[in-house]
């Protein structure tokens, strides 16, 4: 009943953004039609484009590329930023000498680390890769060592009055407190990855769906194609969002998100 | 009795914009072995200042808290403290806190702590997280987690304050059913004579900042206590007086 209700009340929801997306799609058709455009495709053109990349098999590829880049960067950021950032919040002194380094590097865009990578790594996925890291290291180091820093006391207290093991005072305390700083960074560190991605594809590479994109506009004007990369990238962002927000749902995090 | 703990003439000031700030000066008293003493003030007084100073998680910058015949030198297992907000962690079930305070390497740790969750009234609850909880059943657990690894001494620092009036009575007798299974040291600070008459078997009456003991009232009462009898009433008059309430009975 209450499950039936709720989903109810889920669609009628939707029901407004859908209405807009509807509207939206409307107007982009109407307007081609009206301005006689020759390469600006019409919505059903972005379909019928899709299904001809779909069909080829050359759209998965495309998006197994950038999924794939995005898995080993963002993998090699967490695994490098979660551990960094515990240490750094823990120990002042870590904190004291890297955080300024790490203030400085953060508002580089990842763009502009473009030469350097390919000066570096070359023209393969390591170039991608690379970025993707760069780009979502430093969120997820600020969130966490801010997840340390944040702890109330009184819990850090309790695990004194207990005495403890350093080991299950990181494992039982310190961690799982920060746990909910460190998932919010991970999903500001994989959207940002995403975006990367994206980009990075552009400069080089013969794969991927930023590749695509640009392909599909040097390769014939396919317009239609560019838009259905797009419109792909933005439904894949969503979806790895999601996928984030479902550790939010985590119980083990629940406390900090219940209230 | 042998005495528990001796708190020696401690004194502890904090550095404010306008100087430092005398919060306790000169103060001494000694709680016996298995004793439940109560301590009342006025707010602001000092009184969560100095039970942090007796647990060890504040270093007085006069005098000496002696434990077991020792100085006192930081907090440790054998003295747990309770306080109004509560530290139950709230990543970890019932059970999961309960095993926190327990060696990796104690046989039957888990049977303990279901054993403890019972005690308290948990049972059934042990794989539940905190925020599944009501706030009795949080402070249910608090004690548990504080009893399973057998301290010798309870610092409560308004246990119940945060519990409406109706849970903190009940939790003060649940507290007493307690006591009367494992006898502990207890001390209780609250800004609530009635809970101190209720429980205590001495109650200390601190003054105004900087603290010091004002008064010192023996609760000779059996349990369970009758508040509304003539003696009970006569002496929580005989308190609020200390603590500057006039009243009549």
């Amino acid at each position: 009943m209450v499950g039936e209700q709720n989903k109810m009340k889920g669609a009628k929801q939707a029901l407004p953004s859908i209405l807009v997306i509807a509207v939206v799609v409307g107007i982009w058709w109407a307007a081609v039609v009206a301005a006689h455009s020759a390469i600006f495709p019409t919505p059903w053109a972005v379909v019928t484009g899709t299904v001809e990349l779909a069909a080829d098999g050359t759209l998965w590829e495309h998006i197994g590329a950038s999924l794939m880049r995005v898995g080993v960067g963002f993998g090699i950021a967490v695994a490098f930023a979660i551990p960094l950032g515990l240490w750094m919040g823990w120990v002042r002194g870590a904190f004291m000498t890297l955080n300024p380094v790490f203030q400085i590097l953060r508002p580089i865009s990842p763009i502009a680390w473009i030469p350097i990578a390919i000066l570096w790594f070359g023209v393969g996925n390591a170039s991608p890769i690379y970025l993707i890291f760069i780009a979502s290291v430093f969120p997820m180091i600020v969130q966490t060592t801010v997840g340390v820093h944040t702890i109330e006391k009184r819990y850090l207290r309790a695990a004194d009055n207990f005495g403890v093991t350093r080991k299950k005072l990181f494992l039982q305390v310190v961690i799982p407190a920060t746990l909910p700083q460190i998932i919010v960074g991970m999903r500001i560190g994989l959207g940002v990855a995403w975006l990367v991605v994206v980009a990075a594809e552009m400069i080089a590479l013969h794969s991927g769906l930023g590749y695509l994109i640009i392909d599909s506009r040097n390769a014939g004007n396919r317009y239609d194609l560019v838009i259905a990369g797009m419109i792909i990238i933005g439904l894949i962002g969503l979806a790895l969002d999601g996928f984030m927000r479902l550790l939010e749902g985590m119980k083990i995090v629940r406390w900090r998100y219940a209230h | 009795m042998p005495t528990k703990i001796e708190v020696r003439n401690v004194g502890k000031s904090f550095p404010t914009d306008n100087g430092r700030l005398e919060v306790i000066t000169d103060l001494g008293f000694s709680v016996d072995d298995g004793e439940f003493v109560a301590i009342v003030g006025p707010s602001g007084c000092g009184k969560t200042t100095l039970m942090n100073i007796i647990a060890g998680f504040l270093a007085p910058d006069t005098g000496a808290v002696i434990v077991n015949g020792v100085e006192r030198n930081g907090p440790n297992r054998k003295g747990i403290m309770i306080t109004q907000q509560g530290s139950v962690f709230p990543w970890l079930t019932v059970r999961q806190n309960l095993l926190f305070g327990l060696p990796d390497e104690l046989p039957n740790r888990a049977a303990l702590a279901d054993e403890y969750a019972a005690l308290v009234g948990l049972k059934g609850f042990e794989n539940n997280y905190p925020h599944e909880l009501s706030g009795g059943m949080l402070k249910r657990a608090e004690i548990a987690r504080a009893l399973v690894v057998k301290p010798e001494i309870l610092y409560m620092d308004e246990p119940f304050s945060a519990l409406d009036a109706l849970m903190s009575l009940r939790m003060q007798n649940e507290l007493l059913r307690i006591l009367a299974k494992e006898k502990h040291t207890v001390m209780l600070i609250t800004h609530d004579v009635e809970e101190a008459i209720h429980v205590a078997d001495r109650i200390l009456v601190l003054s105004p900042r900087p603290a010091r003991i004002q008064a010192s009232f023996d609760v000779p009462f059996a349990h369970p206590r009758k508040l509304s009898s003539p003696q009970a009433q006569a002496l929580r008059v005989a308190i609020l007086k200390e603590l500057g309430v006039e009243e009549t009975i």
